[in-house]
């Protein structure tokens, strides 16, 4: 391992938002290291594991139908969080969201037009070709042709913090700890999401149940260590973007393919067999991410998903086989619940399900009534043997608890006062926007709108 | 048939790739798949000959290795064409020695089929080092010799290729789908290698870089081969019909025809060939590396020697270089059933029954 040299401006992390800010600062004249965490195999941190990115649009263009406001996109962005969001900062992501597509295609990204995904995102949402993996392996290539300097296995295992200004970082290297100095440092390492121990803090014993959708290196070290130095913290430690996964997913890194859409084609019962919230709310891409947290209030953190033969070919296979069995009961002994409550929520349920015309691509007029919780649309009858059943987890992407940033995505301090030379980018920030819900390929917005901004603003402070 | 390991291995696979998708842009094999919910061992033929064997998916797959799901889409589908290409091959005992040591067997086929000619033409008294510089072809091979062997191989190689077509076509179970209106942009597809540029710009040829050059390499080849043929027919058809005897005229159309033809099979298969060395090992397909150089090495020694047999044909050494060139084609003709050539047959029809579905 040879000596590192002083850079301008280091970026922790190597996934969408820290390439976005290395590139940015890099094109500026910054000298530049990028210290990633995992192994070249398993670079990009969430990244490597999504698919689009969500963006504003004044007309339609190659890749993307329609049109999509800026005022369309807040409110949708307002609506899955409830109301009250940090504007300002929500307003520089959308407005920034539709310059980006541009420069990501300069940098040799290339996009694809949505096809055949269930999620109906063709409108709001650019998609890369080949994915999340295939975009990082293009901001990886840019990197190297630019010269910057990137390390794989690069632990940052602490920021040295002085008066709101990092003078160094401690980057544990092929088992050695080293010291990087540099001008400006870009904190873009995600969340927490895949640190159990914290997890646990946050969540209790809850949180053994959790499955980390994503990359197992998100373990949060950066922004604890920011947090211990001051910085002011922003976001609920338990909030996070989590969705309905299959039980039976790995751990980690199970990735995209390990998600059920299934929800909204049939009910979803707990370890009672009973229902708990109204399966067909909304349209699935504006209701898929609350499913991790419904779950995970549910006892034992597990919920089943059961559809029959009507729909059974509707949505996107998992990779995992469903469980079939011809009658209720059959299923309930297969998943071990209580048969006799499991037949009881159906037939309950097939009581109440009112004559409507299905149409699964709109809120159609198929509900039931006299329920609690009732299901308010795509309600059908399951009485078509045989039975599905998919066991249900919750599948946590990525947590909101971050650093508070201001426009320029310097961090704050608790005493108020920016820090010196310390920028946030990506998921570590998110919690500035994001209070509970999630909206598809948002998370890959804040990453290049904020990752950009930083690497601009690194490499001006650098250059000072 | 496939074995069964091979095929529940195919089906890990495709099943996380059909949860997945990322990839639906990239060529016709995820289209294909993402039409099923299964997968047999039929599934896994027709998905092998619609894959080029680029690694764009390789590269933009989440999971691939080191990864615990283990997903290399082209070196799945690379065994799958190894082992069905080997149950397909008639007579198969011939299929399996090109497969498993086919350079040397190809290198031994030429060495017999050389010395047979030489001896056979020696036997019959024909000269073949003086030269009278007549460029008299015939009198060193006779005509009737050469239509006789000729004639006897190619029927042997349409009937091998013709049983090979039917059990692959039973195999990849095309039948069930095929439809007429599949044949023309199965054609389209086929003659402009659209899928190895299928996303827009040129695939990855090897590691992540993105060249047109096996493209156009394999363009050469193709198009190389395709106008040796014509050649060789337009000579023919001179010959049985109009009465006209070779040697032909430096401006006549089987010369022109077979120099151009010529051209483009030393320079594609060279092209190939070198790419082949720079390929990433992870893409699979290593078993076939000796009956895949035997195939480009063939088609590279008939244009070298069919040149040099033009350019030489008044000198003295044309007599050898005739018999040189005869077994050359006599090899590539053999082996043209157990060797690389058949993708051609079963991608196209792949390519129908993709555009039937």
């Amino acid at each position: 391992m040879q000596e590192i040299p002083e850079y301008d401006v280091a970026v922790v992390g190597g996934g969408n938002a820290a390439l976005c800010a290395a590139i940015t600062a890099r094109r500026a004249g910054a000298t530049v290291i990028v210290l990633e965490r995992a192994p070249r195999d398993f670079r990009g941190g969430n990244s490597r594991h999504t698919r689009n990115f969500r963006c504003s649009h004044a007309a339609p263009g190659q890749y993307l139908t329609g049109t999509y406001t800026e005022d369309e996109f807040l409110s949708d962005l307002r609506s899955v969080n409830g109301g009250s969001i940090d504007e300002s900062l929500a307003r520089i992501a959308i407005q920034r969201s539709a310059s980006c597509p541009e420069w990501m295609a300069r940098e040799g990204v290339r996009f694809q037009a949505a096809l055949h995904g269930t999620l109906q995102l063709g409108r709001t949402n650019l998609f890369f070709l080949g994915g999340g993996k295939a975009l990082m392996n293009t901001y990886y290539a840019s990197a190297e042709r630019l010269g910057i300097d990137v390390f794989y296995d690069a632990d940052v295992v602490d920021l040295r913090m002085a008066a709101g200004r990092c003078d160094s970082l401690d980057v544990r290297i092929a088992g050695r700890t080293q010291t990087i100095r540099a001008a400006a440092v870009v904190i873009a390492s995600g969340g927490f999401e895949a640190n159990l121990g914290w997890l646990r803090e946050a969540w209790g014993d809850v949180a053994d149940n959790f499955i980390v959708r994503g990359t197992p290196y998100n373990t949060g070290v950066p922004l604890k260590r920011m947090l211990e130095a001051g910085a002011q913290p922003i976001g609920d430690p338990r909030e996070c973007h989590a969705i309905a996964v299959d039980a039976r997913a790995p751990k980690f890194d199970g990735g995209i393919v390990t998600r059920l859409d299934c929800i909204p084609f049939g009910i979803v019962v707990n370890a009672h067999g009973q229902r708990f919230y109204d399966e067909g709310e909304e349209v699935w891409p504006k209701r898929y991410a609350i499913w991790g947290k419904l779950i995970a209030r549910q006892p034992g953190q597990i919920a089943y998903s059961i559809v029959d033969a009507k729909t059974a070919d509707k949505f996107m296979p998992s990779v995992f086989p469903p469980i079939v069995a011809g009658s209720i009961g059959e299923l309930a002994k297969l998943i071990t619940l209580p048969p006799a409550s499991l037949e009881t929520t159906v037939e309950t349920f097939n009581r109440a399900v009112r004559p409507g015309t299905l149409d699964l691509s709109a809120l159609d007029d198929c509900r039931t009534e006299g329920l609690t919780p009732n299901k308010t649309h795509w309600a059908q009858r399951l009485d078509a043997p045989p039975y599905w059943a998919y066991p249900l987890r919750p599948g946590i992407t990525f947590t909101y608890l971050g650093l508070t940033v201001n426009a320029q995505t310097r961090v704050l301090m608790s005493n108020g006062q920016p820090a010196a030379n310390v920028y946030a980018a990506g998921e570590v920030m998110a919690g500035n926007i994001l209070l509970k819900g999630y909206l598809a390929g948002f998370g890959m917005t804040i990453g290049t709108v904020f990752g950009r901004i930083a690497g601009e603003e690194a490499a001006r402070h650098a250059a000072r | 048939m496939l074995p069964d390991d091979l095929v529940r291995h195919g089906q890990h696979v495709l099943t996380v790739c059909n949860a997945c998708r990322y990839c639906e842009q990239y060529c016709p094999v995820f289209p294909a798949l993402e039409k099923r919910r299964t997968f047999n061992a039929a599934d896994l033929t027709y998905l092998a000959n619609l894959c080029h064997n680029c690694g764009e998916c390789l590269y933009a797959c989440q999971f691939a290795p080191p990864h615990e799901f283990g997903i290399n889409v082209p070196s799945l589908l690379a065994e799958v064409r190894t082992r069905s290409y080997e149950a397909q091959a008639w007579p198969s005992t011939l299929g399996r020695a090109f497969r498993r040591n086919g350079f040397r067997t190809g290198l031994a086929a030429l060495a017999l089929v050389f010395s047979a000619l030489l001896l056979a033409t020696i036997a019959n008294g024909q000269a073949i080092a003086s030269s009278d510089g007549s460029a008299n072809f015939y009198g060193v091979i006779s005509h009737g010799a050469m239509v006789t062997t000729f004639g006897a191989v190619s029927l042997f190689v349409l009937l091998a290729l013709a049983v090979s077509s039917i059990r692959f076509w039973r195999d990849a179970e095309v039948g069930t789908v095929v439809a007429g209106r599949g044949i023309g942009p199965a054609m389209r597809d086929a003659l402009t290698l659209r899928h190895l540029h299928g996303s827009g710009s040129d695939c990855t040829s090897n590691l992540e870089v993105r060249m047109p050059w096996r493209r156009w390499f394999h363009h050469c080849t193709f198009y190389g081969f395709a106008l040796c043929f014509a050649s060789t027919t337009v000579a023919a058809i001179y010959h049985s019909v109009f009465g006209w005897h070779a040697p032909y005229a430096y401006s006549s159309l089987p010369v022109l025809l077979g120099a151009a033809g010529g051209f483009g099979l030393l320079v594609g298969p060279l092209g190939l060939a070198a790419l082949r060395q720079t390929r990433d090992p992870v893409l699979g397909g290593d078993e076939t590396h000796g009956v895949d150089s035997l195939f480009l090495a063939l088609l590279f020694l008939t244009s070298l020697t069919g040149l040099a047999l033009l350019v030489l044909r008044h000198s003295p050494a044309m007599g050898i270089l005739l018999v040189v060139h005869l077994a050359v084609v006599l090899v590539l003709l053999l082996t043209l059933p157990y060797g690389k050539f058949v993708h051609g047959v079963y991608r196209l029809l792949a390519l129908v029954r993709y555009h039937s579905e």
